[in-house]
């Protein structure tokens, strides 16, 4: 019970309280790139969190068994970029094959997540909590996932109001959806401080 | 005769490459690209100077390398050879802070090895390095990361200023000052960004006008 609590906790932290994209500023580029409309950023966050998961996971299981017993930490960075690189490719291959349906749904997004920072954020900071327990990692690795795509859902329910709104000419676009940000922001810090 | 004339083409060339990450090209207020650090790193100066010099050196260096290497890339496998190309100075990058300045190392923390998935220098990497010289390469990556220095720059000198009162923790604002702590958090990175890059275009607007 004690375990499933942390669990719970851990997951309840990254997606609500410790949000990467709101507190970490991670993943803002795609957050203000692909948010325009629901159903591409939902189909953006549904790649994310596949490819999140699975990285993270990898990521650790090499750092912990493979990079820490040899003492090989100095490439552990050229590492995590191909071990993500990879799994990208992977789950791109697999999907196409067996799920076409869901591969039509990411579309062009799974290529580009390679580059996303939301991807290596979560394998570097895994590593920077000191986490040494493989059900934590899958947990927060998913739990990470899913607050980024929360985020972008939500964004993207907010563009597309903005859209209708009157806005001065010269902060149409990129600026005001970067001062929405910042006000859905002040809103996710009412969770601050529930969670450690 | 014809020697001067491709001369100066020559010079010209080179200028731009250098001056159009500056303002033209300006990777965080024109091309909105790399938007993390600008937002991550910003809540002093000293940092943000730290990354965008971090920046400077691994955008230099890669792009160097990969303008030597352009002519044996393969299409299919350019983006990876891109990435592994940076993330081998990233990691020089990260041991040098950690060893010279353990400080900043530590403030700055998971955002240096993050320079890696840095969508400017990929993006250099890929419109510049691997179609142009060596020394138009070079330059322009100078342009580029001074490009987003200055802007990193700019905006942690409003949010220091207005958060704690200090620029390089020396005081500046008066006595009776009230900090605005909001500054200091995420809503103040998105909404100082947010009014620059509303008055960066409000700028190039009336300069088209």
């Amino acid at each position: 019970m004690d375990r499933f609590y942390v669990l719970l906790m851990g997951f309840l932290s990254v997606v609500l309280v410790n949000n990467f994209v709101f507190t970490k500023f991670l993943g803002t580029c795609p957050y203000l790139g692909v948010s325009g409309r629901i159903d591409s950023a939902f189909g953006m966050g549904l790649a994310v969190t596949f490819v999140t998961a699975l990285s993270g996971t990898l990521t650790w299981l090499v750092d912990y068994y493979i990079l820490t017993q040899l003492g090989l930490e100095m490439t552990r960075y050229i590492c995590y970029i191909v071990i993500i690189a990879g799994a990208v490719q992977l789950v791109e291959m697999y999907v196409r094959k067996f799920f076409p349906s869901l591969y039509d749904a990411f579309g062009i997004f799974l290529p580009l997540i390679s580059t996303n920072c939301v991807i290596l954020g979560v394998c570097l900071f895994i590593n920077i909590w000191g986490i040494d327990n493989l059900l934590e990692v899958v947990v927060l690795s998913t739990g990470t996932g899913i607050g980024f795509a929360v985020a972008i859902c939500i964004m993207a329910g907010i563009r597309e109001e903005l859209i209708m709104a009157d806005v001065p000419a010269g902060f149409q676009g990129a600026p005001i959806t970067l001062i929405a940000a910042g006000i859905l922001t002040l809103a996710f810090m009412g969770f601050a401080g529930m969670i450690k | 005769m014809a020697m001067a004339q491709s001369n100066e083409l020559q010079t010209g060339v080179y200028k731009r490459a250098l001056l159009a990450g500056l303002w033209e090209q300006n990777p965080t207020f024109r091309l909105l690209i790399g938007m993390c650090p600008p937002l991550a790193v910003t809540t002093a100066v000293k940092p943000a100077l730290t990354m965008g010099l971090s920046v400077i050196f691994v955008l230099v260096c890669s792009n160097f390398v990969t303008s030597l290497m352009r002519n044996l890339l393969k299409p299919h496998l350019r983006i990876i050879m891109f990435t592994l190309n940076i993330a081998t100075f990233v990691t020089i990058c990260d041991l040098y802070l950690r060893a010279y300045l353990p400080r900043m190392s530590e403030i700055l923390g998971a955002y240096v090895p993050l320079i890696i998935v840095n969508c400017i220098i990929i993006f250099r990497c890929e419109a510049c390095a691997s179609k142009c010289g060596l020394i138009v390469s070079v330059l322009d990556a100078i342009g580029m990361g001074l490009g987003f220095t200055i802007a990193l720059c700019i905006l942690a000198t409003i949010r220091e200023l207005l958060a704690t009162g200090c620029i390089f923790d020396l005081r500046v604002m008066p006595r009776g000052f009230v900090p605005w702590l909001a500054m200091q958090m995420p809503v103040g990175a998105f909404v100082t960004l947010g009014l620059l890059l509303g008055l960066a275009s409000v700028l190039t607007r009336k300069k088209r006008s």
